[in-house]
């Protein structure tokens, strides 16, 4: 992809994501975070009031950077990301990532993205926005 | 009455130590797995995410050190604040290069921000944070600034 054929209003394919318990188990253990929230169900719901095991909000803040970079591929780089998590969301959950083009700046070969995680209610749950440098 | 006392505001512009980590496509391949990447040059580990930032710096200390609820025990950096209940707000990075094996990155933390809002269910704390992460040499990596708000 050039910079050329890209312009404001594009939607990026959207991806959904279905984190499990396997997921989450390696996804903390990469990250080293022994956080209970995220394994142990009696903890989680008796100690902490969660409904159930709670997906890392920066997963979520993750899988906004795969929607980008996937639809980018290797003809952009990342030069700006931002996120912010709005709501818990749980194990179970389906969660849809989703993305628009909201700015291309030629001056800089620079394009703005927005980006949202929502939930199975159609809820947005982390919004984001990406910025990438287009190499041509 | 402002909440925020002349000594809470004097602790804007602490820092933590330097934190220093090194980076091996190993570590690349299992973020990447239990991330779900899909592009060949995370999966292989040819370069990292640029999310695995958020694990590299964790801190790795004694079992004995780790609370009840599974976590370190908080860095510090922001003080006690007035308001107890803490939620995550917003994290803005701004990027200036890839992360590769081999990379030895230095992570330097420190308190930019501290004020408060009238919310319209009360005050609200707001503590900001940035980290600023380099290589070894001083190339900049990454700048981000973390967002704290208390109610």
């Amino acid at each position: 992809m050039v910079l050329s054929e890209v312009h404001a209003g594009i939607v990026l394919p959207e991806r959904t994501f279905r984190p499990d318990e396997v997921q989450l188990f390696m996804y903390n253990a990469a990250i080293w975070n022994s956080h209970r929230i995220h394994y142990d169900q009696p903890y989680t719901t008796g100690e902490e009031g969660h409904p159930g095991i709670v997906i890392d909000g920066p997963l979520q803040g993750d899988f906004l950077t795969q929607l980008v970079l996937e639809w980018v591929g290797e003809d952009a780089a990342l030069t700006g990301f931002e996120y912010s998590n709005r709501k818990a969301a749980y194990i179970g959950d389906t969660l849809v990532a989703r993305g628009q083009v909201t700015e291309v700046r030629e001056t800089d070969r620079e394009v703005e993205v927005e980006l949202a995680i929502l939930n199975e209610s159609g809820d947005v749950i982390t919004p984001g926005k990406a910025r990438m440098r287009f190499h041509q | 009455m402002p909440l925020l006392t002349p000594e809470l505001k004097a602790t804007i512009g602490r820092q933590l130590p330097p934190a220093r980590a090194e980076v091996t496509r190993r570590e690349i391949c299992k973020y990447s797995v239990a991330t779900g990447q899909r592009l060949q040059r995370f999966i292989e580990g040819d370069e990292a995410p640029p999310m695995f930032l958020f694990g590299l710096f964790m801190p790795i200390l004694p079992r004995a050190q780790v609370g009840h609820d599974g976590l370190p025990p908080d860095s510090g950096l922001v003080p006690e604040l007035p308001l107890k209940r803490v939620m995550a707000g917003g994290t803005r990075q701004t990027w200036f290069r890839g992360i590769y094996p081999g990379d030895v990155l230095v992570s330097r933390q420190t308190l930019v921000d501290l004020f408060e809002k009238e919310g319209a269910q009360g005050p609200l704390i707001f503590a900001v944070v940035e980290n600023c992460v380099e290589t070894e040499a001083g190339a900049p990596v990454m700048t981000e600034r973390s967002t704290r708000i208390a109610r």
